[in-house]
């Protein structure tokens, strides 16, 4: 059926209020059910042997004494899961990632794994497997990768995306570049140019809950995944790829979800599992330690970004660009280009130029993290933006507003924007108290703005009337941040019934057709469009039902509120029809009442946000303190205020997690130091103030209610912001992030010795 | 591994002295739980003591108070005459972890654990608190500063633990504190401690101070410097920059992911001056 996805203005009656989730109870009870909590008879517990070196060449494998151990049902390495990619080079890596083939190629690399009957025996068979390394020298900073000396990850490795194609290999793997006009002449046009280095170090996710899944694989060739993910379909996908199964034999659920940012998009140790779940003939149980998450899961990249920004006197700037190196960890990726792409998304410039490298170093394989590659851009760009509309004697936010990006801008990474909220979240901020609270002694104030493209993509969903007129709705996007609540309300409003009566489940990938994986923000956004488009098809089939019952035209009755109605004169003493009635004749109209939809969710509206901070910096230690935070985002419409807001709040705390104590700290000897939650820093309850919020709504006009997607962008401006805050709070210009009590502390003191 | 929880001291010493492979007192166990569930940790034997009824006791003395190893720091901060002679240790004892930590942990594991940054440690050592040891030979009495060695190593020997710690009665005109740097607000480990304690004359010039510093080498350092320092002073901005000087120059800290030298050395002066303050205000107001 034709589904129209343009935005109709409309008044609401359930979206837009803020209803219990339906997931609530289970969590608070210790109820949900998380990666770890699946068990099945006859489980046999997973574990991986890790590589102790950052880059060492694979001699020798022996297993034989492991394999002696009793207890002991499986041992797998490299040979166990045979290179089935065929050519598929991003498929290849996901395969060595998982189970290191020649080379491992950073500390925490899995070269082996273990099915035994208890945790004891696979720990002891752990230490029995003998590997035998030729160690070879490594590197971990991304600028070091980039000298012409550097240790080369990949010997066949030369730089994409330059022409000619260099003669020599090195750890660059690509280059790409963004923009539009001619730099030169916007800098000759400039009265001031702002020029500046930054650094950012590698952070991690830090979802609370570790990866875990159980794996089964069955005599007869099909097999079963229970996993933590934020994407079942796609987990499906890659696996039945590595392990040459046909997509349809292999069932993928996806269990409650604690926490995933990015993080959870990737298998790690998935098809290791099935691995050794098809090798013992048991079913798997593998759960990562805090410490292997740290090491061989999720990070972001560490950066190095220069950027220089010109502009006249008057306040226009004249010229923008961004040179940014990013590490991918061991394997070729994007990231540097998003960063290039969203770098100068903000604003509305004639001349600007920014370049990426995507740079391999022996680090744990860079995976997506809210709003990837974005927020260490907006750092750099965003303090610089500020140091300029000092020098011009400007105020921050008027400054930006001047150069603000509106609908017709063609923005930097190419597109011309629609309707755009970057101008209204800076009104906001301009006119918010927060700017104009007094600020106490060794207190500073930033604020940053953030952008992020947002993404629809393939989207399945199914929507049963039951027969008391009560709603189950199931989707295949992973609830990571409420869905189930906003996708409920959706369908209430759609179908004029209560929230209540509506229940939503997250389906297996054996139920539903396909759906990408919960990122890019695209969860509410895709799965609500096609919820309403599989509520209309449902009102559909009971217009019909009720015209069968009244015996009249199907074109003569309407939907109103939850009911059918005949439409016209003639039809004067018929009664509306409800939902529940229709249903409850359904055995006899024509069966079972279901909506069904599947679309690709196109036109994803790009968000923007704008944050303010203000911060307390000791003298003395360097120690920062947020004393007060406010996230101002457009959301389109605001389904759910409540979990727009904890999406506002959840971004903001780890963008000031990010920028104060995150950082992945690598020894001499490329060993990661601080593999856990005492020394890897996320922040603690005390370390936030309450984070304030403002929803702003500018209808997406490619969403029937106006919806954007909101998770994401809330990581953008924080570094920045705090960065910019932290500036001012001491005077001297902060540009390495995390801005940790020793980094601050040895800036004060060098300007103390001036 | 072999669990025994005994009723009585002597039990104790006996199975330390007799174990065969690595054997360990198990007070609260919230470092030593830790430690087990690690790949590369292995115990034989664990000995529970809080089972011992006067482990779980504190009692006041003539000479002062009598902690045993088994109290949780929950319990000392519940207890009113404690807080009020020596507020510096209780406070520490407090900032070790959380909530769910408070209830178990003890300060003679804080001290077992001989962790350079443990929080209790400074602040008992500027006190100038004692351990009461236990062994298969009888009892003896051993300043606090003298059990750990080493990160993660003490004096003790086989078949030795300790019983108590003792902490010795208040003597007036006196006070005590203690400050830790972390970079978060809570949860997290000390990047530098510093415990002081002083006496003050009748005229309220300091007559007596002892200066304990954490996290800025092997082991606690007492810097008989930094007390000089002091003594003598009203803590004049002077004495205070002496002091500070004092513990940056008694400090021989390590870069490491926690911080750097310059850091601590540094901040250690700065917690020193604070920490001198507030003992002083405390010796002023007792
Ligand atoms: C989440 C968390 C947060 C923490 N935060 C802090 C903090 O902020 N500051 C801090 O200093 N520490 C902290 N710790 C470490 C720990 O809680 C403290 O060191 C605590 O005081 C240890 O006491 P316990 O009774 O639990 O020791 P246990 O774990 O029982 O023992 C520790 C060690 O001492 C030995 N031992 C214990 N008692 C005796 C005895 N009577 N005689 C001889 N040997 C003995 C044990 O064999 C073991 O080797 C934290 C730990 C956790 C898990």
């Amino acid at each position: 059926m034709n589904f129209d996805p343009t935005y109709r203005s409309q008044k609401f009656r359930s979206v837009g209020t803020r209803p219990r989730r339906p997931d609530g109870i289970d969590k608070v009870t210790g109820r949900a059910r998380y990666g770890a909590d699946f068990n099945m008879p006859g489980q046999l517990v997973g574990r991986i042997l890790r590589s102790p070196h950052a880059h060492a060449r694979i001699v020798r494998i022996d297993t034989a004494r492991a394999e002696a151990v009793k207890g002991v049902k499986a041992i797998v390495t490299a040979s166990d899961l045979p290179d089935l990619t065929n050519g598929n080079q991003s498929l290849f890596n996901i395969l060595d990632n998982c189970m290191a083939r020649s080379k491992v190629l950073y500390d925490g690399h899995a070269v082996a794994a273990v099915a035994a009957i208890d945790a004891n025996a696979a720990k002891q068979a752990l230490k029995l497997i003998e590997v035998e390394y030729e160690v070879l020298p490594h590197v971990v900073d991304v600028d070091a990768a980039m000298l012409p000396d550097a240790p080369l990850i990949d010997k066949t490795l030369f730089t994409g995306g330059v022409e000619p194609t260099p003669e020599t290999p090195s750890n660059v793997a690509l280059r790409s570049e963004f923009g539009h006009g001619d730099i030169e002449s916007g800098f000759a046009q400039a009265d001031i140019v702002v020029e500046r280095s930054y650094r950012t170090e590698q952070t991690h996710q830090g979802y609370i809950e570790p990866h875990a899944c159980v794996a089964s694989c069955n005599s007869d060739g099909t097999a079963e995944l229970w996993v933590c993910t934020q994407g079942h379909f796609v987990f499906r996908q890659t696996c039945a790829d590595l392990l040459g199964l046909d997509v349809s034999k292999l069932r993928v659920t996806s269990s409650e979800i604690g926490g995933g940012f990015g993080g959870k998009t990737h298998v790690w140790v998935e098809p290791v599992a099935l691995a050794l779940s098809r090798k013992a003939g048991r079913p798997v149980k593998l759960v990562m330690s805090r410490e292997e998450v740290f090491r061989a899961s999720g990070p972001t990249s560490a950066t190095s970004i220069d950027v220089k920004i010109g502009a006249r006197k008057d306040g226009t700037i004249t010229a923008a660009a961004a040179n940014l190196r990013y590490t991918n960890g061991p394997y070729a990726d994007i990231w540097a280009e998003l960063g290039a792409m969203t770098s100068f998304a903000c604003y509305d410039l004639e001349n600007v130029k920014t370049v990426g490298f995507e740079v391999l170093v022996n680090r744990p394989k860079v995976a997506a993290y809210r709003a990837p590659s974005a927020p260490m851009a907006a750092f750099a760009v965003e303090s610089t933006i500020d140091e300029l509309a000092q020098e011009l004697g400007m105020d921050p936010v008027e400054f930006r507003i001047q150069n603000a990006a509106s609908e017709g801008t063609k923005s930097s990474y190419g597109p011309v924007y629609g309707p755009i909220g970057i101008g209204p979240t800076l009104e906001a901020a301009q006119s918010h108290p927060h700017v104009k609270a007094p600020l106490g002694p060794n207190q500073g104030r930033g604020m940053a703005c953030g952008f992020w493209f947002n993404f629809g993509g393939q989207t399945c969903t199914d929507l049963n009337v039951n027969v008391d007129g009560t709603v189950t709705l199931a989707v295949g996007t992973v609830d990571v941040g409420g869905s189930r609540a906003s996708l409920s309300l959706i369908a209430a409003e759609e179908l004029g019934i209560a929230y209540e009566d509506v229940k939503a489940v997250v389906a297996d990938t054996a139920t539903l057709g396909y759906n990408d994986m919960t990122d890019g923000s695209r969860g509410t956004f895709s799965s609500s469009m096609a919820t309403i488009s599989a509520a209309r098809n449902a009102i559909g089939v009971m217009r019909h039902r009720a015209a069968l019952q009244w015996d009249i035209p199907v074109e003569d009755v309407t939907w109103e509120d939850g009911n059918a109605k005949a439409s016209g004169e003639k039809y004067g003493n018929l009664s509306p029809l409800s939902i529940k009635e229709i249903a409850a004749a359904s055995g006899n109209t024509g069966g079972p009442i279901a909506g069904h939809s599947e679309m690709v969710a196109d036109g994803a509206g790009v968000s923007f946000a704008t944050h303010i901070c203000d911060v307390e910096v000791d003298p003395e230690t360097g120690s920062t303190r947020i004393v007060r935070y406010t996230v101002i985002q457009d959301a389109g419409k605001a389904v759910h205020p409540a979990y727009v807001e904890g999406q506002y709040q959840g971004g903001a705390a780890q963008g000031i997690g990010w920028a104060l104590n995150e950082e992945y700290i690598y020894g001499e000897d490329g060993r990661l130091q601080n593999p856990g939650f005492l020394d890897y820093r996320i922040p603690v309850c005390s370390d936030l103030p309450m984070i304030d919020t403002q929803i702003l709504e500018i209808p997406n006009p490619n969403h029937p209610y106006g919806v954007r997607g909101v998770g994401e962008t809330s990581i953008v401006p924080p570094l920045a912001a705090i960065a910019n805050a932290i500036s001012n709070a001491v005077g001297i210009r902060m540009t390495h992030i995390p801005m940790s009590p020793p980094r601050i502390l040895a800036a004060l003191n060098r300007e103390r010795n001036q | 591994m072999r669990y025994e929880r005994p009723k009585t001291t002597a039990e104790v010493t006996n199975l330390l002295a007799g174990a065969v492979g690595r054997a360990f007192v198990l007070a609260g166990g919230t470092d030593l739980l830790v430690r087990m569930k690690s790949d590369d940790f292995e115990v034989d034997l664990v000995v529970d003591i809080k089972a011992i009824p006067s482990m779980s006791e504190i009692s006041e003395t003539a000479d002062g108070f009598e902690i045993g190893a088994a109290v949780p720091c929950a319990v000392l901060g519940e207890n009113k005459a404690l807080v009020a002679a020596w507020p510096g240790v209780v406070e520490a004892a407090n900032l070790i972890g959380s909530t769910q930590i408070q209830g178990r942990c003890t300060i003679a594991g804080n001290l077992c654990n001989a962790s350079p940054a443990a929080d209790s440690v400074p602040a008992m050592v500027a006190a100038g608190a004692h351990a009461r040891i236990a062994s298969p030979d009888g009892a003896k009495i051993v300043a606090v500063e003298e059990i750990p060695v080493g990160p993660g190593e003490t004096s003790l020997k086989k078949g030795e633990f300790i019983e108590a710690i003792l902490i010795p009665k208040r003597s007036p005109r006196s006070g005590d504190a203690y400050l830790r740097f972390i970079p978060r607000t809570e949860m997290d480990i000390a990047v530098v401690g510093a415990g002081v304690r002083l006496t003050l004359d009748e005229q309220g010039g300091i007559e007596s101070a002892r200066v304990a510093l954490g996290a800025v080498g092997p082991k606690v350092v007492l810097s008989e410097e930094a007390a000089r320092a002091i003594v003598g002073s009203k803590l004049e901005e002077a004495a205070l920059d002496a002091l500070a000087e004092a513990c940056s120059a008694a400090s021989t800290p390590i870069d490491d992911k926690r911080g750097t030298v310059e850091f601590r050395k540094h901040v250690v002066g700065v917690l020193a001056r604070r920490a001198a303050k507030l003992a002083y205000k405390r010796a002023g107001e007792n």
